[in-house]
């Protein structure tokens, strides 16, 4: 192996060295210093985020086209890395706690490991390197999920995760044997030169979607989710939200992109359809949520559907629309769960009603849960209104009006279940709120870059421009 | 740097000002200083602007300045003004500079009040000196959103349900326009060339008809829901009498006027050909917004709502006008859009400052005010009468050159159409006198009121500075139609270019 091939896989070998020193030191570390392991394991991260954004301009491919780097590929990684970057800085307040305390490095190396799973996946140039990928992804966070053990509705979560991890993942797998048997091949120029979309294909095609539409929770496949997202711990939750499902939505796009061109009609049609549920269910379920963490989970199972409806088109505008909204989502989803964690941190309390006078005693995290909504919302001049902006945008640009029409409907909607918890929070009173509180240092200054990031990267609009400048698309 | 930016940079350092000042008298000076200063530039750009058209300057927009912000999608951050931009910054500003003084009382989270104010009075400033339309939809939205935390944090009665309606009402009109504006992009420029979003370059391109059909009715809605187009005027009255008394000036002075400028500069100025096949439907619905709404204000008690349904009339006129698409009911209608701005916020504020008097907006249970607080009475008639077309107030101004262009269609139907919306100003004088004669001039109806004071500096401030503003369009109008009638030449030159009648 060349220097040249680390240095193209190098966000996975870092990942794998960090994790692989992480468990190291767990091992020869005194028992008594075990909590500097946290911050020990922030710096690694870090470190590896600011590498994976130095510029090398190195693409190629290894192991005969199993794994291909493009410039897409590493934004792509990029920005996960700065999601995850920022959930391990909101969850070190958690695990200082005394029941976690014991299990602090299995936390980073299972996020570490289920991270190599998605840049493994999507760098994959061959639908098994895929699918080694969706794999890793996918059982850390399951061991993740049920991370409280002690605690029912958390074991109960890792099992509801594994269970319909393990189905979608079956299902995946007799799409791909489909495609493998009309095509002959995996690997993904291949297949893309053999897919005419005769019946079987197509056949293949939709089960290959359904399986990627679990990881994405699409209606219908979306079931799993709010029990999921209810049971876990709140950090879990928020990378489940966030991580995962941005990184199964990149692999979809350059997927659909890449290797079903051919197919497009049939895929525009499977999209147009998914989004319109995915986003008025969500939000229609959504609307009737009492835990916050259930209604996050309705959020952004709805928030799925506008990205789905950025993809649509099968345009350049579109990857780069949902590539920038997958950025813009972070920032915010991240922002919220941030303010939750802090609450459930503090409080342990989880439910709508107890955030009702919270901007008496905790203005800054009120301010910040409003900004972090506003921008889910896609309110301007936060980086949610440009992302959704452009996405609706992407979308009709191929004629899909109608769609557009039906997305912006359901952003109102959106808008209201997000007002109501503003409305809990500016508005209601409450004989018993939740008392002043100051959070402590990691806490703050992730809740920071969330802000930073909200109005930073709507404004800035070189972001956008850089990531339309690497996206690919007719 | 051009004049205009400093209409967003001023009320941005205002907000940034009251963040960091502490005390809740230091609050209210920033914000008084940073709209005063507004109000100033304002004036000054009036004079600038008359200036550069008597020096002969004959471009359709002035003082343009353009950023490039999103270059991909061709977006810009572009502005321009033109006589009608100029007339509505400087409505807005007199506006903002009242309601900053009329909630001088303003106690509970002070800070959190004005920063909100002042955020919606920059969105509204925004929206008039873009000629960008990504720019506009941003701005337009937010206008909007800051308005729910007004109504719902400190409003009054119903307020969290009229917070909730106005904010989605509002928001779903927004949805409906931001198709049509994204419709209006796509088909902005012929095959090939680039698209833009930008109102000028697309003014000079003819929208294929088939697209106009699809898009006008979605734009002109998306902007009408916001002047009260009938049958979504409801937010209007739950909203405005909910409001605080700032707010409501401000979104009855101000943010409807966002409406009928963005349905005339948008919907009608580059999609005329739908908008002249498709004017009858909406010519029906504003004129039953114009009579709905003055019968509605006949029969309610609570003043708030008296007017929020008053408004509804004027702004349903307002559009109306709009859509008689000639030179001289145009003109009208932006002349309303000034004289109805400015009254509606002199009648909302005087009936703040009457309910801190009284705690009570129903009519019925006050009267005899005339005697007790005399001030506050004189100005409540002169806007009465201001609002039902007294010659020499702005009323009259306005719905003249309404009624008179409206006329100058020669078929049945605008004629009768016109001499339906005309019988509003009856019913006008008939509510507004039913107000006087109850509220001000009966008896007095309770002893605790005989001990009220009358206005105090402030609420002088607030309220002399719109009669003044209303007198004088009332006595002195030439000025301002003339500087609106030249700059309207361009949109009938379009209209009659493509279409003649």
């Amino acid at each position: 192996m060349s220097l040249q091939s680390l240095l193209i896989m190098r966000h996975e070998l870092l990942l794998a060295v960090a994790a692989i020193f992480i468990l190291t030191a767990e091992i020869f570390i005194d028992p008594a210093r075990k909590k500097n392991i946290s911050l020990i394991s922030i710096v690694l991260f870090a470190i590896v985020t600011i590498a994976g954004f130095l510029p090398f301009k190195l693409t190629g491919t290894l192991f005969g086209g199993m794994y291909v780097s493009s410039n897409v590929s590493t934004l792509m990684k990029n920005i996960l890395n700065i999601g995850v970057l920022i959930i391990l800085i909101q969850s070190v307040t958690w695990l200082r706690k005394d029941e976690n305390s014991d299990r602090v490095s299995e936390y980073f190396i299972l996020i570490m490991s289920t991270l190599i799973g998605m840049d493994f996946m999507i760098s994959a140039g061959h639908f098994l390197m895929f699918y080694i990928g969706l794999e890793l992804a996918t059982i850390p966070v399951a061991a993740l999920a049920a991370f409280e053990r002690y605690k029912n509705k958390s074991a109960e979560a890792g099992i509801k995760l594994i269970l319909i991890s393990s189905l979608s993942s079956g299902v995946l797998l007799y799409g791909l044997s489909m495609i493998y048997g009309t095509t002959g091949s995996l690997y993904f120029f291949e297949v893309s030169q053999h897919f005419p979309g005769f019946n079987l294909q197509i056949l293949g095609f939709i089960f290959f979607f359904a399986g990627m539409a679990f990881k994405i929770s699409i209606v219908p496949f979306h079931l799993w989710t709010a029990d999921v997202y209810e049971g876990a711990p709140v950090n879990i939750t928020s990378f489940l939200s966030v991580i995962s499902k941005g990184a199964a939505i990149f692999i979809l796009i350059i997927i659909l992109y890449a290797i079903f061109p051919s197919i497009m009609e049939t895929w525009q049609k499977t999209i147009l359809v998914t989004s319109i549920l995915t986003m008025t269910i969500g939000n229609l379920f959504a609307i009737r949520q009492q835990n916050i963490k259930r209604f996050l989970a309705f959020s952004s199972i709805s928030q799925a559907g506008y990205i789905l409806v950025g993809m649509v088109g099968g345009n350049q505008l579109g990857m780069a629309s949902v590539i920038y909204y997958i950025l813009v989502y972070i920032f915010s989803n991240l922002g919220a769960f941030g303010v939750v964690t802090a609450i459930s941190n503090a409080t342990g309390k989880e439910n709508i009603d107890d955030y009702n006078g919270l901007y008496k005693t905790n203005p800054k995290l009120s301010l910040i849960m409003m900004l972090a909504l506003f921008s889910l919302a896609g309110i301007p001049p936060l980086a949610g209104f440009f992302g959704k902006f452009f996405l609706f945008t992407a979308a009709a640009e191929k004629g899909f009006y109608f769609l557009v029409l039906i997305a912006v409907i359901n952003t109102i909607i959106s808008l209201y279940y997000y007002l109501l918890v503003v409305k809990a929070m500016f508005i209601n009173k409450n004989d018993d709120p939740i008392v002043n509180f100051r959070s402590d240092f990691p806490t703050r200054s992730a809740l920071l870059i969330c802000v930073a990031g909200i109005f930073v990267t709507g404004f800035a609009s070189i972001i956008f421009e850089l990531i339309k400048g690497l996206s690919f698309g007719n | 740097m051009n004049i205009l930016t400093f209409f967003v940079v001023i009320p941005v350092l205002t907000i940034t000002g009251i963040i960091l000042v502490k005390d809740i008298k230091r609050v209210k000076l920033v914000a008084s200083i940073g709209m005063g200063l507004q109000l100033l530039l304002a004036a000054l750009l009036v004079v600038l602007y008359i200036m550069q058209r008597r020096a002969g300057n004959t471009e359709e927009m002035l003082f343009i300045k353009d950023f490039v912000w999103f270059k991909s999608l061709n977006i810009h951050f572009a502005l321009g003004v033109d006589g009608i931009s100029v007339a509505m910054i400087a409505l807005t500003s007199v506006v903002v500079f009242a309601g900053v003084f009329a909630s001088w009382e303003m106690a509970f989270l002070t800070k959190e009040f004005f920063v909100s104010l002042i955020l919606l009075a920059t969105g509204v400033f925004g929206f008039f000196i873009s000629i960008d339309l990504f720019t506009m939809f941003l701005f337009y939205e937010l206008a909007v959103i800051p308005m729910y935390l007004l109504i719902g944090v400190w409003g009054s009665g119903p307020k969290e349900y009229s917070a909730m309606k106005l904010t989605l009402m509002l928001m779903g009109a927004s949805a409906i326009l931001f198709v049509g504006i994204l419709g209006i992009y796509f088909h902005s420029a012929p095959d090939g060339e680039p698209l833009t979003f930008n109102i000028l370059r697309i003014s000079n391109y003819v929208i294929p008809i088939q697209a106009q059909r699809v898009f006008f009715p979605m734009t002109f809605v998306g902007f009408g829901v916001l002047g009260a187009l009938f049958p979504f005027h409801t937010w209007s009255p739950d909203g405005h009498s909910s409001a605080p008394t700032a707010v409501s000036m401000l979104h009855a002075g101000v943010l409807m006027k966002l409406g009928g400028y963005g349905a005339f500069r948008v919907a009608i100025f580059l999609m005329p050909e739908a908008a002249k096949e498709m004017s009858w439907i909406f010519i029906i619905l504003t004129s039953i917004s114009v009579i709905y709404g003055a019968f509605g204000a006949m029969v309610q008690k609570d003043l708030k709502y008296i007017n929020a349904y008053s408004s509804v009339s004027h702004c349903g006129l307002v559009l109306f006008a709009i859509l008689m698409m000639n030179k001289t009911a145009m003109t009208g209608a932006v002349l309303q859009m000034i004289s109805h701005g400015l009254m509606t916020a002199l009648f909302f504020a005087l009936i703040g400052m009457i309910y801190g008097r009284t705690h009570t907006r129903l009519i019925n249970e006050m009267g005899g005010l005339m005697k007790i607080i005399p001030f506050l009475s004189v100005c409540y008639v002169i806007a009465g009468l201001a609002s039902l077309g007294l010659p020499g107030l702005s009323g009259f101004v306005a719905e003249m050159t309404i009624f008179v262009g409206a006329f100058q269609h020669p078929d049945l139907f605008h004629r009768i159409t016109t001499i339906i919306a005309i019988t509003s100003i009856v019913i006008t004088a008939v509510y507004i006198l039913r107000v006087i004669a109850i509220l001000l001039l009966g008896p007095s109806r309770d002893n605790q009121y005989e001990h009220m004071n009358d206005a105090k500096w402030y609420e002088k401030i607030s309220t002399v500075i719109l009669i003044a503003c209303v007198a004088a369009i009332g006595l002195a109008p030439f000025w301002l139609s003339s500087m609106i009638g030249t700059s309207m030449q361009p949109v009938i030159d379009k209209i009659l270019a493509v279409n003649p009648f």
